[in-house]
């Protein structure tokens, strides 16, 4: 048994220290309110919307549905972690250049489902794409440019691989 | 709020005989829903999805012994799914890759709610359920366990430590009725499992009753007007057999859908799966 005395959680590679009291709160409220990550969205806070979706030991989870005191000791990466502060990965930039935006709520959660779908396949079908994006609601877009999006960002991809290959 | 994170089985039941009143969380999907609507606040948790022996599954001669914390993407793909087909394509079917990364197969039974999609596969599949306490294990079925709406027959300081369901050769079927096709509690489901060496089919009804309930009439009369050779049933009694599924339903109105809807509906994916696996065409009497 893991005796938490020190509780302390590891995001993006950073060890933040918290408060004992936050321990029997959702995962996404602590990182809101108390480490000033505010890229995961509070939305539905019952795992409909994907909002606030993580990698969580390497699993794609809502933060609400994850409870803080059973985070400690767990590898977290939220969207913060997507890009350097000032750049766009390409799913980003496919994001920007297709149009997939609009009111921008859903985003952060796609940015993440999508990020984890495309490293387990490479090169999606459209249905594929649809099922990885079905637990991210969003209700401005009809989805039609979110997943031309991620068909861009899936062939951008397969771009940086062929350049990397042609350097060798 | 406390929160204890377990790291073996043997802890769990030590935790639980401390305070029988501590929290299990596993995937935390139900849980963690009360836990931000500020419905429930236990005072103390045990998180018990770390537990190696509860995370694994295994291979074990004619059967599959799941662990409770496995998770529905476990169960979804890989050799779960060649093993026990319905129980994958029930977990396929559970909200969306989130909620399966995260949801486990304890959970769902633990949670008991009527629209637990594990539970119509388990009952058709006849699993038991290992349950473990302080006191020692004692196996119990499916039926028993679940005894009323979100109620269990679980006693103090027990939990459900896994699950043991056949490895079977016939085809399998889960079908399910919601409003879309992601992220849907079911309104309806039905799990139709074949047993060829008795030559006999076991029917699980979700969301309709309850309780687990099979719809034990249904199969037995449809006994008869199976041809396991050819794989074809006897197209004239399809009436028939869909009315005595629906007839094991007692199904209620709620904000998802209507109590004659869902038993109508229970009724047609039961013929549904049915001419799935047997054909209409090739039946001589």
């Amino acid at each position: 048994m893991s005796d938490i005395t020190e509780p302390h959680l590891m995001v993006n590679g950073t060890k933040f220290t918290i408060d004992d009291s936050w321990l029997g709160e959702s995962l996404l409220y602590t990182l809101r309110e108390q480490l000033g990550l505010y890229g995961s969205k509070n939305a539905c806070e019952q795992g409909e919307c994907g909002s606030c979706s993580i990698m969580f030991d390497e699993a794609l989870v809502c933060s609400c549905l994850v409870l803080t005191g059973n985070a400690v000791g767990r590898e977290i990466q939220t969207i913060e972690s997507l890009a350097p502060d000032g750049s766009l990965s390409d799913i980003q930039q496919a994001f920007v250049d297709v149009g997939a935006i609009q009111c921008g709520f859903c985003t952060p959660g796609l940015l993440v489902t999508i990020k984890n779908f495309l490293e387990s396949n490479a090169e999606p079908t459209d249905l594929e794409i649809r099922e990885a994006i079905s637990g991210n609601l969003c209700r401005c877009t009809g989805y039609g440019r979110i997943v031309e999006a991620v068909r861009v960002a899936s062939k951008a991809s397969e771009g940086t691989e062929e350049t990397l290959n042609d350097n060798d | 709020m406390e929160v204890l994170v377990a790291s073996s089985a043997e802890e769990v039941c030590e935790l639980l005989t401390q305070d029988h009143r501590r929290q299990l969380l596993a995937g935390g999907t139900d849980f963690m829903v009360e836990v931000n609507y500020r419905h429930r606040s236990p005072s103390s948790v045990i998180a018990i999805d770390r537990v190696p022996e509860l995370r694994n599954w295994r291979h074990d001669g004619d059967s599959v012994l799941i662990g409770s914390c496995v998770t529905y993407r476990e169960i979804e793909r890989g050799p779960l799914a060649t093993l026990v087909p319905a129980l994958a394509q029930a977990a396929r079917t559970v909200g969306s890759p989130q909620i399966r990364n995260a949801g486990t197969i304890g959970g769902n039974i633990g949670t008991a709610s009527p629209a637990g999609d594990m539970i119509p596969v388990l009952s058709a599949l006849g699993a038991t359920i290992s349950l473990r306490s302080s006191e020692g294990k004692r196996e119990v079925s499916l039926e028993d366990l679940i005894i009323g709406v979100k109620k269990t027959s679980l006693r103090e300081s027990e939990f459900i430590e896994s699950i043991r369901v056949p490895v079977l050769e016939g085809p399998q079927e889960f079908l399910k009725v919601g409003s879309r096709s992601a992220m849907v509690i079911s309104v309806t489901s039905l799990a139709f499992i074949t047993y060829p060496k008795t030559q006999s089919v076991g029917i699980g009804l979700g969301a309709v009753n309850p309780t687990p309930t099979r719809a034990r009439r249904a199969e037995e009369f449809i006994h008869d007007y199976l041809d396991w050779e050819k794989m074809a049933v006897d197209p004239s009694v399809l009436v028939r057999f869909k009315e005595l599924v629906s007839d094991a339903s007692s199904p209620i109105d709620d904000h998802r859908s209507v109590a004659s809807y869902r038993r109508h509906s229970v009724g047609v994916l039961a013929q549904r799966a049915l001419t799935r696996v047997f054909s209409e065409g090739e039946f001589n009497v």
